[in-house]
């Protein structure tokens, strides 16, 4: 497997991607924030942060439609939402009937779905712009910056650094697993449910023995270089007069929206 | 090949702002607890071993098997961490997970990411390990069999959960979010129950050191015994309560105040206000307050540009 | 298997401050298994030598005493000072160790963090660290690579940067685990070169005997936790019998 089918950072030259990874953190955070505090149908405050998110996407330069492209990875999840289209009181707007029973879309209902359904679509393309033009180990140096506890970045930086090396061993993995299991051609490959289960169950726990020994000797390797059982790191980043002017203006434009769409 | 998402993690918009913020607290909190308890009781190498199993559990979740009908079971991995690691530890490592699930893939929201930790990672661990722990000390036949009905019940618990914050934020019918949730994870958690049971019993054959008994004091008190035990006794109790009788949930939720479209079963928070934030003159002071304190934090911003080197 | 006792046709030279000694080194896992029996060696400073032997003769069990990770019976002094627990962190400044699989070696997301890793763990300022840094990563010729992510590289990228993780620490002496194994003809060759050019003193354990045969003038054959010969690189591959009996060939 190859590493960039994990790799969500998109190499370019932009301002957005030179701003300090905090101000990328903060206004994605505040944005996010933002969308969940729009009433239900603010459309034009609905309209104004999409132009932002737009906006985002051109001081990228990874084209307008960059983040609006990939922006349906919530959708499967919109299928919970979707009792509400029936369930709160309102003219009825349309009906349709499955076996005996009977739905009645009422206006209320539609406009509660659709607000839901956009304010996960704008908090999803900001995520997806924001891991698109920030380098993962910058994003956990600003959480480090913003005083996540160190455990949990260092956790999540060994996350990130054995991800690629650990994944490409389940691979090794499955790929062993396809080229035994000889089934013919449309055939379900044999065994029960259980014996599968099982299959995968000792494939883990395989993955699981090697990922233990590794562990090992990574520590070795961190003693060699003389960890002691408190991590370092150099602080890399510094917030320079741009990354605030662009913060205040940001989080100004986004209040602004916010107080539209409260009119 | 793509990375493929479980199907529990929630996506921001989802949840209400005031549910998000409470899970949010809630997790932080019991983080920090899971913080200040591991830095206590383990040395120097479970550094990068846990960071090491975070990244296992990450990759394990990629193993699937077919089950049937083009759906195939695979791991969420908060009893198996718990169980390997011991419950903090595993608490720790699930976040990890969910955190670079959240912010890389886009595999479950930033705002609800508290909500997703709170059901996935910190309910999976607590009762994973809970029910295990009960069992430890028996033969390996018992400690398995325990070990999978606690890996069941922790999907079913997370599951339930999560129907019940999509609820009170407004986003689900708790009649029809509670059945179709739980159903669908009763099938997912064999699954689960499966691989962590299989998993287990490889590391019982190669490495039994790693589960002995002296390994298991060192992990977890037998206060989490109480801990995963009555949680999932909340969960067995409570499910079919919630799915019978949703109406008695909702006067209940009204009652504690959380009003909104209450009556109507929508949902109590829903609006997505913060409550003080309605049309009073208590949540026109609110807008207010929130109103000076985003000007203050503009100022202060580009007070701050000025101050430093362009 | 019977043990040949080959009697050592070299003796090391006396040398002044000499960088690494090792005296009747005995050691057994937890498990009970004894992995080194009575290994007794000796560097000087500018020495670079081979370790052969075939797996499980305790090369890699030996390396890990050589910076205290672990600790048997014996004497190992680095700089002729003994290792004990107050010293390790000088002493593992001293001894700059790279494992065998450059993935457990790199284990920081970026190649900055991780060759600044041990300079900062050793508790020096920021600026120093940097220019270690700089100059661990020239040294190496990797200086380009400073801001790249780790899983980016290739695997001899990913070696000759697990030697810059240790060069940053200005170590004393360089013990190296396989450093050859898994690389490809072209990966090898910058590798043999920028082993040669390191003016360092350096251990290596390794298979690659064509490796051993160009770049070291002494080789050090271990089997089952003994040196079973010590001696000029020449010398020992032209013995063809203690080859045969250690699993060694001729390059």
């Amino acid at each position: 497997m190859h590493f960039d089918a994990f790799d969500r950072y998109h190499e370019k030259e932009s301002f957005v991607h030179r701003l300090d990874p905090r101000v990328k953190v903060v206004v994605t955070i505040v944005f996010i924030i933002s969308n969940a505090l729009l009433p239900d149908g603010a459309w034009l405050a609905f309209v104004l942060a999409w132009l932002f998110l737009l906006m985002a996407n051109l001081l990228s330069r990874l084209g307008v439609a960059y983040t609006f492209k990939r922006s349906l990875v919530a959708l499967p999840f919109a299928l919970i939402a979707i009792t509400v289209l029936f369930s709160i009181p309102g003219k009825p707007v349309g009906s349709f009937s499955i076996a005996m029973w009977n739905f009645v879309i009422t206006d209320a209902g539609l406009l509660r779905f659709v607000s839901i359904l956009i304010r996960s679509w704008l908090s999803v393309q900001i995520a997806l712009l924001l891991v698109a033009v920030t380098r993962f180990p910058d994003l956990i140096h600003a959480f480090e910056h913003l005083r996540v506890p160190a455990i949990l970045t260092t956790i999540v930086a060994f996350l990130y650094r054995y991800l690629f090396v650990l994944t490409d061993e389940v691979f090794r993995l499955l790929r062993a697993r396809e080229s035994r299991s000889a089934g013919t051609a449309g055939k379900r490959p044999g065994g029960g449910v259980l014996w599968r289960a099982r299959v995968a169950g000792n494939m883990a726990g395989q993955l699981f023995l090697r990922s233990y020994e590794r562990s090992d000797r990574i520590y070795n390797a961190m003693l060699s270089r003389g960890y002691t059982g408190h991590l370092y790191t150099l602080n890399p980043h510094e917030m320079k007069s741009r990354d605030y002017y662009v913060t205040a203006f940001a989080i100004a434009i986004i209040f602004i929206v916010q107080m539209i769409g409260r009119l | 090949m793509h990375y493929s998402p479980v199907p529990m993690h929630i996506p921001d918009g989802f949840l209400s702002l005031v549910v998000s913020v409470i899970c949010w607290i809630t997790s932080a909190s019991i983080i920090g607890l899971a913080i200040s308890k591991t830095n206590k009781a383990l040395g120097e190498r479970q550094i990068p071993l846990m960071g090491i199993m975070a990244a296992f559990i990450f990759a394990a979740q990629m193993i699937n098997f077919p089950v049937a009908g083009g759906t195939s079971g695979h791991l969420l991995g908060g009893a198996l961490a718990a169980i390997v690691l011991g419950p903090w530890a595993g608490m720790l490592v699930m976040t990890a997970v969910i955190a670079v699930q959240g912010l890389l893939f886009q595999d479950g929201g930033l705002l609800v990411m508290g909500a997703n930790i709170l059901n996935m990672g910190l309910l999976t661990a607590a009762v994973g390990y809970g029910l295990y722990r009960s069992a430890s000390i028996r033969s390996n036949k018992i400690k398995l069999g325990v070990a999978g009905i606690a890996a069941w019940l922790s999907v079913m618990t997370g599951a339930l959960l999560t129907s019940l914050e999509l609820w009170l934020s407004g986003t689900s019918q708790l009649q029809v979010v509670i059945p179709a949730m739980l159903g669908v994870h009763a099938l997912i958690g064999l699954g689960e129950a499966m691989i962590t049971v299989s998993a287990l019993a490889f590391i019982l054959r190669t490495r039994p050191d790693l589960l002995g008994e002296e390994s298991e004091s060192a992990k977890g008190g037998g206060g989490w015994i109480w801990v995963g035990g009555l949680i999932a006794l909340a969960v067995v109790l409570f499910s079919p309560l919630a799915s019978t009788d949703p109406d008695g949930l909702n006067r209940v939720a009204a009652d504690l105040g959380f009003l909104g479209n209450a009556q109507s079963g929508a949902g109590p928070l829903a609006g997505y206000t913060l409550p003080f934030l309605a049309f009073t003159s208590l949540g026109k002071i609110g807008a207010g307050i929130i109103g000076i304190i985003v000007v203050g934090a503009v100022i202060l911003l580009v007070g701050r540009g000025m101050k430093a080197k362009a | 298997m019977p043990i040949s006792h080959a009697t050592p046709s070299f003796v090391a030279p006396e040398c002044e401050g000499d960088v690494l000694q090792v005296r009747d080194l005995h050691f057994s896992y937890p498990d009970g298994h004894a992995a080194l029996h009575g290994v007794s060696l000796k560097l000087c400073n500018g020495d670079k030598v081979a370790l052969v032997g075939p797996n499980g003769a305790g090369k890699s069990t030996l390396m890990l005493h050589l910076n205290g990770i672990l600790g048997g019976h014996g004497e190992v002094e680095i700089g002729g000072q003994r290792i004990t627990r107050d010293n390790l962190p000088s002493i593992r400044a001293m001894v700059g160790l790279v494992f065998q699989n450059p993935d457990d070696q790199l284990f920081s997301p970026t190649v900055f963090e991780d060759v600044a890793f041990g300079p900062l763990h050793m508790g020096l300022p920021e600026a120093d660290v940097r220019a270690r840094v700089t100059s661990a990563l020239e040294a190496v010729r990797m200086s380009a690579y400073k801001d790249r992510l780790s899983h980016h590289l290739s695997v001899g990228e990913k070696k000759r940067i697990a030697i810059a993780t240790v060069l940053s620490m200005n170590p004393s002496i360089l013990v190296l685990d396989e450093p050859s194994a898994g690389l490809d003809p072209r990966a090898r060759r910058t590798l043999i070169n920028l082993l040669r050019e390191l003016p360092i003193t350096m251990l290596v354990s390794t298979h690659d005997m064509a490796l051993v045969k160009e770049l070291f003038p002494r080789t050090i054959v271990m089997d089952e936790g003994r040196v079973v010969a010590d001696g000029l690189t020449m010398e020992i591959l032209e013995d063809a019998e203690l080859l045969t009996a250690h699993g060694l060939e001729k390059p």
